[in-house]
């Protein structure tokens, strides 16, 4: 039996995951990493992206779950992922996701002479749906 | 509905004296005002356990944040890098108060509290010297000062949360107040907030939000490693991280506010309720008296109206 550690995932609303698992991999902002029992200490971020959890030892998927990005921390015990927005995989819907991809690109050609800011909001929210598009596939 | 006996003439009463019709469209009102108040002393009940719901479940996420935050913060000193939302602009001269109230009124001394904190901290920052400007969440609160302090409020937000109240509703609250800082238009922000006790107790609370007040993580947790990898750097995730941890402050600080609200407000229904019964009795009794002053004059009119003959 190998090492299991606690994998938590939270979102501002409420505690989405909280299970002891042998690995969990997360999109980090530099590349995915897998998190394996015993793992040095360290904080993240996180793209948008699938996180996969492997909830018993051996190399099959038991979830995927789809974040909109966030942090992560791992201690020795745990292995906590904070996330901005987090839907099961098997719940995302690719039609309503191409939808939405569509409106968010008329609004970024209105809003072709808004601020910078405003025009960067845009942009990160173009990513995370081109992301979970993929996701869904 | 009017029964005959409304319909005749009272002989004889005083002018100040209610009439029996009077009386019976007073109780028949004051029993719709029980209705309704006993009504949406129920619906504040049902919110509030909602509105408590969703406090209590977005406490992991807060837990983990400070958490994480205090290994971040503690891991690097205060230099003249560190990002201003931790260590503030070096002056304290321009004071944003972000003032949490709610929409609806009937809520008992929810907002008014709330009101008359902020007008405290007002005098007590000015007579430092200090430059105040207000941020207004909630209807209430925006109307109440907008009567004295008009020129201070620099934004409003109201309908938060009407539905819902999802991070996003912080989040906008956020970006705002990230905007205004970035602005340079204040040093640091104060958030004066209904916090929830109990569904009969809110507490009037002033926290610390600009430069971020961080937790020091306890000294004698030895049996945690400290943190020693980061990816990216340190100080891009601090900055990252300090706008959300920001968010976080304020949504806790909306759902406090919103579940105290629901229960100010079932405090306050539910003794308009209880008055409402008292009154019911009083005018019930009143009026089973002038009925029966009325029916004993009667007779004694008949009586007497017989041995005349």
């Amino acid at each position: 039996m190998a090492d299991t550690f606690t994998f938590e995932l939270v979102s501002p609303e409420k505690l989405l995951f909280s299970k002891p698992v042998v690995m969990a991999t997360v999109p980090g902002e530099k590349g995915e990493y897998g998190v394996l029992a015993g793992h040095i200490p360290m904080i993240t971020t996180i793209k948008a992206g699938v996180i996969q959890i492997y909830a018993e030892e051996g190399t099959t998927v038991t979830e995927r779950i789809f974040v909109a990005g966030g942090f992560a921390e791992v201690t020795q015990t745990r292995f906590t992922v904070m996330a901005e927005e987090a839907i099961p995989v098997a719940n995302l819907n690719r039609a309503e996701i191409q939808e939405q991809i569509k409106t968010l690109d008329a609004q970024i050609s209105a809003a072709a002479d808004a601020s910078e800011g405003d025009r960067e909001a845009l942009r990160v929210r173009q990513d995370v749906l081109a992301a979970k598009l993929q996701a869904a596939a | 509905m009017l029964f005959p006996l409304d319909r005749r003439p009272i002989i004889g009463q005083k002018a100040a004296m209610p009439s029996l019709k009077d009386l019976k469209n007073r109780i028949a009102s004051v029993k719709s005002t029980r209705k309704i108040t006993s009504a949406m002393k129920m619906v504040a009940g049902s919110k509030l356990r909602r509105a408590q719901e969703s406090a209590v479940s977005s406490r992991p996420y807060a837990a983990r944040m400070a958490r994480m935050l205090s290994s971040l913060a503690s891991n690097q000193s205060v230099s003249e890098e560190t990002s201003k939302l931790l260590a503030g602009t070096g002056e304290d001269k321009n004071v944003l108060l972000l003032v949490l109230t709610s929409d609806r009124g009937l809520c008992g001394a929810f907002n008014g509290s709330i009101v008359r904190e902020t007008r405290r901290q007002i005098r007590q920052l000015e007579s430092e010297g200090k430059n105040v400007t207000l941020f207004c969440i909630g209807r209430k609160g925006r109307d109440m000062l907008r009567r004295d302090q008009a020129s201070k409020i620099v934004h409003a937000i109201e309908g938060m949360g009407r539905k819902h109240l999802a991070f996003a509703d912080a989040d906008t609250v956020n970006a705002k107040l990230m905007e205004l800082f970035e602005g340079g238009k204040f040093d640091v922000c104060q958030l004066v907030y209904n916090q929830f006790k109990s569904a009969i107790s809110q507490v009037v609370t002033v926290k610390q939000l600009i430069p971020f007040p961080i937790e020091k993580a306890p000294a004698n947790d030895s049996a945690e490693l400290p943190v020693d990898e980061f990816e990216p750097d340190e100080k891009t995730i601090l900055e990252s991280l300090l706008p959300r941890a920001l968010a976080v402050a304020v949504y806790a600080a909306l759902l406090e506010s919103a579940a105290g609200e629901q229960g100010a407000r079932m405090t306050a229904m539910d003794n308009a309720t209880r008055n409402a019964g008292e009154m019911i009795n009083k005018l019930t009794l009143n009026y089973n008296r002038s009925r029966q002053a009325y029916i004993t004059k009667e007779l004694i009119e008949i009586i007497s109206g017989a041995e005349a003959l």
